[in-house]
């Protein structure tokens, strides 16, 4: 019983990533028709809002600090963040610390902007063309995306860590009630699982019970007549893909303590977001949000070593074989509706 | 002539021209100049450009034709690749069979993914391509080490069996030829300070690359072609009209996959060895990038997509700063250095921004392509004409 309890909690957090960002993609898709294939760049681009911020926070100026000395005893040269002139010591290496969370702060009007400029500039221009050449753009660009970020960054991971209060694993087990030490789990995933739900609830909940929510809803449903109502539903649905964006940015941000930002983890996760909406059916925000955490707990049962024994590799492949029996058994994916992609 | 129009004809005539003096016309500037770099006339890459121009050409066959856009096309490429090394290692190190059980295998496992893939189109059909080939990727880097090597992949070996051949004297090395012709023995031409290589691997695969080119003609002309350029163009009529679309469709997808297998076949037969990497989905992306970069459903332009993303990935990622600082040494020190930080972003390692950029570009204002862009100037050019032989036959009052 633990042990399923154990790998039901390690599949939450990659299924909370896999549900957000497929989240953003069917948000997109369902209001704009257009199949973004650069919706994990703009995960991979939160996870580096992270970064930059960190590194805004820590930008240094050396200072003489006359008290301590080196082994020849001359002053030590030592490197002060700007943040310590300006708040003290102490506030200035808790904000450090706390670097991450308030990367949502900064990323969220990021992103927002990110999101607008991408789908005025570009994608604007591709809703009367087929879906092959708005995939085939949305690629050109991620491609474009991770390679600047690349050129800034470098190639390699960036470690960043999560604020000292959530690092290291508790006894989750124990508060469950179960034997101690039998379920480890570390802080920052627990966070990450609770942050991917409110995120979930406040997309649906500012669909559901607001007046924007409404309209988009029903431009979702006939654009035309909404539009001919007198509502500009462009703009609103100009607005959803900035708040799409913002959705996968901040996924990405919560991601970078679990998986250093690297340029090439947007790309990564594509390919299991693409997976993930299409077994959720397309357009189906709910059916999205359910395979993204189905999927990531079928990963993490499927890794099991009682599992690999008798069917090694399975790993590997479980998300790609659920795929496609789901989609030979239910065209339409788990809650696809009908009409959506059929052409 | 061969069952082609004289204008086909002559676009066969012009591509054999082309690929069978690549070692000139490549290799256009001479040895130690400060423009060498830009030779792609070694043997290495010549091979690669008619080994991913076949790939490229397979793959047009299903999109170009179909409109299926296949996201899992290396996955046919990486099994070829197996089936001949362990042909090589097997059987002999001849190149023959290896390939001819590269293109079968490769195809059987087509009509394996195929059959299930094109139930579903549309974007379904990409993913659930893109599933199978990540699923093949996965298991060769795992389950399937025994027969796949794992992460190290497959090389030619001292002990293998090789049962056809004879036993290797002392100090011989396995390789691959054909009919004793070592692939990687090369004629080298000097005239002048220019150094011209001729590699009998590159004239085996430039050979083999000219008939596919000459079968897709005939694919493309036939009636099957014909066929499927309806399903392209619209699959419902053709289901109004009594026609089943499943079977056309499915037999361009094994004959494309089949392309891709010839295509790993003959990329083992010049370097004898396969990895799983070959199989991992950003190859089969590099495919879809050549074919709409040269232009989709055109007979040249899968060929031009191929040579241009594979110069680029070999020449323009070779340029550094110090090369750029020696080209631009002749303008002010701060302009230099203002233009080198301008381009640097560009060249060597970010050679996949340029990519990145071209393709957005072709994409957004040349759906069909090079080919496409190569029409309009042509167009623009000939309607300048006429506008001046009109001009000039109405002269003026």
């Amino acid at each position: 019983m633990d042990a399923i309890v154990l790998q039901i909690l390690n599949g939450l957090d990659k299924g909370s990533a896999y549900a957000l960002i497929a989240l953003g993609l069917t948000l997109i898709f369902g209001t704009l028709g257009v199949v973004n294939f650069a919706h994990g760049a703009l995960f991979m681009i939160g996870a580096f809002c992270a970064v930059t911020l960190t590194r805004l926070l820590t930008w240094s100026h050396t200072i003489i600090d006359e008290t301590k000395t080196d082994f020849l005893g001359n002053p030590l040269k030592v490197d002060v963040p700007y943040i310590y002139d300006i708040f003290g010591q102490s506030t200035g290496e808790a904000i450090i610390d706390w670097a991450v969370p308030l990367a949502i702060l900064f990323s969220i009007p990021v992103m927002l902007l990110v999101g607008v400029i991408m789908e005025r500039g570009l994608i604007k221009h591709f809703y009367k063309r087929p879906h092959a050449d708005q995939i085939l753009v949305t690629f050109g660009l991620a491609i474009v995306l991770q390679e600047i970020v690349k050129f800034y960054y470098g190639a390699n991971p960036i470690p960043t860590p999560a604020p000292a209060v959530f690092a290291g694993s508790f006894d989750f087990g124990a508060m469950l009630g179960f034997d101690p030490n039998t379920i480890i789990y570390p802080y920052w995933r627990l966070v990450y699982f609770a942050f991917a739900a409110v995120i979930i609830g406040a997309v649906f909940a500012f669909l559901q019970f607001t007046t924007f929510g409404m309209v988009v809803r029903a431009g979702m449903a006939d654009r035309e007549t909404v539009g001919l109502l007198g509502i500009n539903i462009d703009k609103r649905f100009t607005i959803m893909f900035g708040i799409a964006a913002a959705v996968a940015g901040m996924a990405g941000v919560m991601y970078a303590p679990i998986n250093s930002p690297n340029y090439h983890m947007g790309m990564d996760f594509l390919v299991l977001s693409f997976v993930v909406v299409v077994v959720g059916g397309m357009g189906s925000l709910p059916g999205a949000v359910l395979a993204g955490f189905l999927l990531g707990v079928l990963e993490s049962f499927a890794s099991m070593a009682q599992v690999l024994e008798f069917l090694p590799g399975l790993n590997q492949i479980i998300i790609y074989l659920v795929a496609i029996i789901i989609l030979l058994t239910r065209p339409r994916g788990l809650m696809g509706r009908k009409g959506v992609m059929e052409d | 002539m061969l069952g082609l129009t004289k204008k086909d004809y002559n676009l066969l005539l012009i591509v054999a021209c082309l690929t069978m003096l690549a070692p000139f016309i490549l290799n256009p500037f001479p040895e130690g100049s400060g423009l060498a770099q830009f030779n792609a006339g070694y043997p290495d890459l010549m091979q690669r450009f008619v080994i991913f121009g076949i790939f490229a050409i397979g793959f047009n066959i299903l999109f170009g034709l179909t409109g299926y856009l296949s996201f899992g096309h290396a996955a046919f490429l990486g099994v070829g690749s197996y089936a001949a090394i362990w042909m090589m290692k097997l059987l002999t190190t001849n190149v023959i069979p290896a390939m001819i059980l590269a293109v079968a295998i490769a195809g059987a496992f087509a009509l394996l993914v195929g059959y299930v893939s094109l139930r579903r189109s549309g974007i379904y059909f990409s993913i659930l391509t893109l599933a199978f080939a990540q699923m093949s990727y996965a298991l060769a880097y795992s389950v399937l080490t025994p027969i796949t090597g794992g992460e190290t992949g497959l090389q030619l070996k001292l002990d293998d069996a090789r049962i056809l051949d004879g036993a290797l004297g002392a100090g011989e090395q396995a390789r691959a030829n054909l009919f004793g012709l070592n692939m990687s023995s090369s004629y080298e031409l000097s005239v002048g300070s220019w150094l011209f290589t001729f590699n009998t691997g590159y004239y085996i695969a430039a050979v083999i690359m000219l008939l596919a080119f000459y079968l897709a003609i005939r694919i493309f002309r036939s009636p099957f072609g014909l066929m499927l350029r309806a399903v392209k163009s619209n699959q419902q009529r053709l289901n109004y009209t009594g026609l089943n679309p499943r079977p056309y469709t499915l037999a361009a997808f094994v004959i494309s996959g089949m392309y891709a297998g010839l295509a790993g076949g003959l990329m083992v037969a010049m370097d004898t060895q396969v990895g799983p990497e070959r199989m991992f989905w950003t190859a089969s992306g590099e495919v879809v990038l050549m074919t709409i970069l040269g232009g989709a459903g055109t007979l040249i332009g899968p060929v031009l997509g191929a040579g241009l993303i594979k110069y680029m990935e070999n020449i323009l990622s070779k340029i550094n700063s110090d090369i750029l600082h020696t080209w631009f040494a002749f303008l002010p020190d701060g302009l230099e250095d203002f233009i080198i930080t301008l381009i640097y972003p560009f060249i060597g390692k970010g050679w996949h921004l340029t990519l990145g950029i071209i393709f957005m570009l072709v994409v957004i204002f040349l759906p069909g392509g090079l080919v496409e862009g190569g029409q309009r100037i042509a167009k623009l050019f000939k309607r300048k004409d006429d506008a001046e032989d009109t001009a000039a036959s109405t002269p003026a009052e």
